[in-house]
C-alpha cells in the first residue's frame, strides 16, 4: 500500500508533467519562430558566403568573423582594419551611450514631477507619457522627421525669427540619428523612473532637511542613491534599444549615418554577405546580453546595499 | 504640511518636465495638424481640409495593407494569448520544480533579442523552407507575429496570477469540479482582465511591428507600418500625416482601453 508521502510525491511529479504540457505550445513557438533560427544565424556566422547571398552550406570558415574587424586589401592581400565597420560600431555605441545620458537627464526630472502630483493627476501625467510609449515607432519617427527636415517647423520658425540664415540641416546627420533616439525612447526612461520614485518614502527626505540638508544636498545624498535600481532599470530599458536601432537610423540618418542594425541589413541585401551579416547579428546580440548583465548585477548590488 | 511640499520641490525640475511633455506631443501634434492641411505639402498650412484622408481611403495599397494588418494581428494576438495563458498557469502558484525558471527565460527571450536580428533570423530560415516547401503566403508573417507577442501577453497574465491564491480553486475541487471545470467556471473569470490586458498588448505590438514584417514579407504582403516605411523613403504628402493620423488614432483607443482595464485592479 502507497504511503501518504508516495501518494504526495507522485501528485507532484503528475502536477510537474501536467505543467510541462500546458507550457509546451509556448515553447514550441517560441523555438520554432525565435530562438531556432538564432541557432541558425549562429551556425551562418561560421559559414562560407554564397555567390549571390546565402551560404554555402556545411563549408565552414571563419570568414565572416574576421570581417566584422578586418578586410583584405583587394590588391596585395594584406589585412588592415576594416573603418567602415568600426566607425559604425563606434557610432551606435557612442549615439546609444548619448541617448541614454540625455534621456536620463531629462527624464528623471519627468518621472520625479510625475510622481510628486497628487494622486488624481499623477494619473494622468502617467497616462501621457504612456501614450507616446505604445504608439507607433514609425509613426513617432516620422513626426519627428518632420520637425527636423530642412523645411520642417523648427527650421521654418528659426528662418522666420531671422536666428539663422540656411536651414539646419540635422536629417541626414549623426544629431539627427541621437534626437530622433532620444525622443522615441524618452519614455522608456520615464515609466521605471517613475516606478522607482513611486515607492520612494519621503520621510527619508525629510529625515534629512531636519538635520539642514539642502534640497539640492537630499536629491544627490538620498533620493538618488535610493533610486539606483530605477535609474539603472531606465538606462537599460533605453541603452539596449538604441544599440539595436534600425527604424530610426535608417530615417532619420538616411544611407551614409548607418547604425549597426542597418549595417546588418546591408549585409543581407546588397552586401550579400550573410557570414558577415549573421557574426554581426551575434555581436548586436552579445553587446546587448552584457548590458543586460551589467544590469543583473548593479541590480543585485544595489539590492543588497540597502539591507547591509 | 508646508515643509513637507518644501522638501519634495527641487529647482527646475517642474520646468524640465513640462519641457518634456510639450516635446513629447508637439512632434505628435504638428504631425496631425498637418494631416489636415489643404495644401500639398507639409511645410505650410494652407488652409483646412479632408482631402488627404479621402486620397488615403481611395488608395488601394493603402486600404489593401490595413486589411492585411488588421488580419495577422488579431490571429497573432489570439494564438498568442492562448498559448500565454496555458505558460503562465504552467509558472505561477507553485513550489519552485526544475525547469520552472528555465520556462520563463525562454518565452521570454524574444524580449531579450534586437529586433532587427530576430528579423534577419527568421529571413534566413523562412527564405530556406519558402523554397523547400514553395508555399509563400502569409503564414510565415502570422508565425513570427504569434511568437514575439508571446511574451507581451504572457508578462500581464502571469503577474495577475501570481496574485491569486489558490484557495478558490481548491474548494471547487473539493466539491468534484473537474480541472476544466474549476478553469472554466473559476480561473478564468478571475482571470480574464489581464487576458483581455495580454491580448491588446499583443494586439498592439503585432500591429506596430515593422522591422521583423520587413524582412520576411514575400512579394505584395506589404502590411500598413511596411507600407509606410516604403513610402518615407520618397518624398511624402500629407497624405502620409493623414494614415498616421488615423493609425495614431486606433493605438490612442487600444492603449485607453489597456491602461483603465490595468489600472482598474489595484
Amino acid at each position: 500500500m502507497a504511503t501518504a508521502s508516495e501518494i504526495a510525491t507522485a501528485a507532484a511529479r503528475t502536477d510537474v508533467r501536467n505543467r510541462w504540457w500546458l507550457a509546451t505550445p509556448a515553447l514550441l513557438i517560441v523555438l520554432l519562430a525565435a530562438i531556432g533560427p538564432l541557432v541558425v544565424v549562429v551556425l551562418y556566422s561560421f559559414m562560407v558566403k554564397g555567390d549571390y547571398g546565402d551560404v554555402k552550406y556545411w563549408q565552414f570558415s571563419l570568414d565572416g568573423w574576421f570581417s566584422v574587424i578586418f578586410e583584405r586589401d583587394v590588391f596585395d592581400d594584406t589585412l588592415k582594419l576594416a573603418d567602415a565597420h568600426l566607425i559604425i560600431l563606434w557610432r551606435s555605441v557612442k549615439l546609444s551611450l548619448i541617448t541614454t545620458l540625455v534621456t536620463l537627464l531629462l527624464g528623471f526630472p519627468t518621472a520625479y514631477f510625475i510622481a510628486t502630483r497628487d494622486r488624481r493627476w499623477r494619473d494622468f501625467w502617467l497616462f501621457l507619457v504612456t501614450l507616446p510609449f505604445w504608439t507607433n515607432l514609425l509613426i513617432r519617427t516620422f513626426a519627428i522627421q518632420e520637425v527636423f527636415r530642412n523645411e520642417g517647423v523648427v527650421n521654418s520658425a528659426l528662418l522666420q525669427l531671422g536666428v539663422i540664415k540656411r536651414p539646419l540641416q540635422i536629417m541626414f546627420t549623426d544629431v539627427g540619428i541621437f534626437l530622433g533616439m532620444a525622443y522615441v525612447y524618452l519614455p522608456l526612461m520615464v515609466l521605471p523612473l517613475y516606478a522607482s520614485i513611486e515607492r520612494f518614502d519621503f520621510r527619508f527626505a525629510e529625515a534629512a532637511a531636519d538635520l539642514y540638508a539642502s534640497n539640492f544636498n537630499v536629491l544627490r545624498r538620498i533620493i538618488i542613491p535610493m533610486m539606483r535600481p530605477g535609474i539603472i532599470a531606465g538606462s537599460i530599458l533605453v541603452f539596449i534599444p538604441s544599440l539595436g536601432a534600425y527604424v530610426t537610423p535608417r530615417l532619420l540618418g538616411g544611407g551614409r549615418n548607418l547604425m549597426l542594425g542597418n549595417l546588418i541589413e546591408l549585409q543581407f541585401g546588397q552586401g550579400r554577405n550573410w557570414p558577415l551579416g549573421s557574426a554581426l547579428s551575434i555581436t548586436l546580440t552579445g553587446g546587448v546580453m552584457l548590458a543586460l548583465l551589467v544590469y543583473v548585477r548593479a541590480a543585485s548590488k544595489s539590492g543588497s546595499g540597502q539591507h547591509g | 504640511m508646508a515643509r513637507r511640499h518644501s522638501v519634495r520641490r527641487q529647482r527646475g525640475f517642474t520646468t524640465i518636465a513640462l519641457l518634456c511633455f510639450v516635446l513629447l506631443y508637439l512632434p505628435i501634434g504638428t504631425m496631425v495638424v498637418f494631416a489636415f492641411n489643404a495644401g500639398t505639402t507639409v511645410g505650410a498650412i494652407e488652409g483646412l481640409s479632408l482631402r488627404w484622408f479621402v486620397t488615403a481611403w481611395n488608395n488601394e495599397s493603402v486600404i489593401e495593407a490595413t486589411l492585411r494588418s488588421l488580419t495577422v494581428a488579431p490571429i497573432a494576438a489570439f494564438v498568442a494569448t492562448i498559448a500565454a495563458t496555458m505558460a503562465a498557469l504552467a509558472t505561477t502558484r507553485t513550489a519552485s520544480y526544475r525547469g520552472l525558471a528555465f520556462k520563463v527565460a525562454f518565452i521570454n527571450q524574444p524580449l531579450m533579442v534586437p529586433e532587427i536580428v530576430t528579423a534577419v533570423a527568421l529571413l534566413v530560415v523562412f527564405s530556406r523552407v519558402k523554397v523547400w516547401t514553395g508555399y509563400t503566403g502569409i503564414g510565415y508573417l502570422i508565425a513570427a507575429h504569434i511568437a514575439f507577442c508571446i511574451p507581451f501577453a504572457f508578462l500581464p497574465i502571469r503577474a495577475r496570477l501570481e496574485t491569486m491564491d489558490l484557495s478558490l480553486e481548491r474548494a471547487a475541487a473539493d466539491l468534484y469540479a473537474t480541472p476544466w471545470k474549476v478553469f472554466c467556471r473559476v480561473t478564468f473569470p478571475l482571470l480574464w482582465p489581464a487576458i483581455l490586458a495580454g491580448f491588446m498588448l499583443a494586439f498592439v505590438v503585432s500591429l506596430d511591428d515593422v522591422v521583423i514584417t520587413e524582412f520576411i514579407k514575400s512579394a505584395g504582403q506589404e502590411t500598413l507600418p511596411t507600407y509606410m516605411l516604403g513610402q518615407l523613403r520618397r518624398t511624402v504628402t500629407p497624405e502620409m500625416n493623414a494614415i498616421s493620423t488615423m493609425f495614431l488614432a486606433l493605438s490612442i483607443a487600444v492603449v485607453t482601453l489597456f491602461f483603465f482595464l490595468s489600472r482598474k485592479k489595484d
